[in-house]
């Protein structure tokens, strides 16, 4: 038997394998396991801020860890930095490219990053008298899809060239990167430990990496289209994704599978962002149909909706301390609710 | 491009697919029961600091707008 054929067999062989070992631990679901659970109260918060201020659809926004400061992305080609509690603009940032697809806040305050179509990532520093751009990260082959600083001197990325990277933010080089997926990459999002990230991509794939050796440790298959948003649950245990076949799943990185999805006949929008609450039962999840529902996480039920936007609900974020919940949408406004 | 090229090409994407599945097919795996009831206890223990699920007073609110004051 030629080599080709041997290792065409040798991979179905671990295929099934794996998929024998995962039906083996899977004596339960995660909606059964809960069944006993009180349902998450019906979630009813109010827009206390819109945020007015971008000429354009808005692709991007994070938090920083100070849980006041924002940054947001526009395709007018401004980050804007603002005070949520005032909805004063603090900063603005013009870009030289304005199809920018992502916009990052650096842990310490200090930094920012953009990026897009211009396949490059962007890292300006917000403490300078003028706010600079300290380094044009230019190396991705694709779009720019999403970033998230691990400190002031390293950043991860995500591309639509299918790879992710980890750049070290001294050199402006990559120090690692990430090659597994077959489609275009669209989010990450890194653990609470900083150990590893998760990646969502057009392969309807999400996959687990270690942040140091580049290792592809996890593959969680199950979506039938994009993955355009992904989170770690604050335990570290367990993602959420998002994807364009209009559904989010939970996957169990020990159970290493599936344990619950959250779908509704009625939504035949994709889903576009994602966020958390802080003890991880309620879902944040903007879709293209201008709405946010929100999900309990335990029992897969819809508790509650955030309607107020225009148009797509393109990105959604809530800040460490999580006393609100962000949205951004291509009606080029930012609201804040709790 | 010669065809011997691509054919070497394919047989090392098959060598790296087949060292990835290996892998992957190593790790352990904990019962979905287990994994369940870990969340659930996480959810559980930190609910009460959970402002959104929780509520937030007007009082404690940073982003409320407060309302003005009139005096009669």
């Amino acid at each position: 038997m030629g080599e080709m054929e041997q290792m065409k067999k040798e991979a179905e062989a671990l295929k099934t394998q794996i998929e024998a070992a995962r039906k083996a631990v899977h004596d339960t679901d995660m909606a059964s396991a809960a069944a006993g659970v009180a349902p998450a109260p019906q979630v009813q918060l109010k827009t206390r801020k819109t945020l007015k201020g971008h000429l354009a659809k808005i692709y991007a926004m994070h938090w920083s860890t100070d849980n006041r400061l924002m940054v947001s992305a526009s395709q007018d080609g401004k980050l804007l930095i603002w005070d949520s509690h005032s909805g004063n603009k603090v900063n603005a940032v013009p870009l030289k490219s304005s199809w920018v697809m992502t916009c990052a806040y650096a842990p310490s305050g200090n930094l920012v990053a953009s990026g897009g179509l211009d396949n490059m990532c962007t890292v300006y520093n917000l403490k300078t008298p003028v706010i600079k751009t300290v380094k044009e990260l230019d190396a991705h082959t694709g779009y720019l899809s999403c970033a998230r600083f691990l400190s002031d001197t390293e950043i991860l990325t995500a591309s639509g060239d299918t790879t992710c990277a980890l750049w070290d933010l001294e050199t402006g080089k990559q120090k690692t990167v990430f090659l597994n997926h077959v489609g275009d990459c669209m989010c990450l999002s890194l653990s609470p430990d900083m150990n590893s990230f998760v990646s969502g991509a057009c392969d309807s794939l999400a996959k687990l990496w270690d942040v140091r050796d580049g290792q592809c440790k996890q593959t969680f298959q199950g979506h039938t289209s994009d993955i355009n948003a992904i989170s770690f649950i604050p335990s570290g245990n367990a993602i959420i994704t998002g994807s364009d076949d209009c559904t989010c799943k939970m996957y169990d990185i020990r159970a290493d599978q599936e344990v619950i999805c959250y779908q509704d006949a009625a939504l035949n929008s994709g889903v576009t962002s994602l966020a958390l609450s802080t003890s991880g039962r309620l879902i944040f999840a903007g879709y293209d149909d201008f709405n946010c529902n929100i999900w309990d996480s335990l029992k897969g039920e819809k508790v509650g909706v955030l309607s107020g936007h225009d148009n797509r609900v393109s990105c959604t974020g809530v800040p460490e301390d999580g006393m609100c919940v962000c949205t951004g949408s291509w009606d080029s406004f930012l609201k804040i609710w709790n | 491009m010669s065809s011997k090229m691509v054919g070497s090409n394919n047989l090392a994407h098959a060598r790296r697919m087949v060292q990835q599945l290996r892998v992957e097919a190593s790790i352990e795996r904990i019962k979905v029961s287990k994994a369940s009831a870990d969340l659930m206890r996480y959810c559980g223990e930190n609910a009460k600091y959970d402002p959104l699920l929780m509520g937030i007073p007007a009082s404690e609110n940073p982003f409320k707008d407060k309302k003005p004051c009139t005096i009669l």
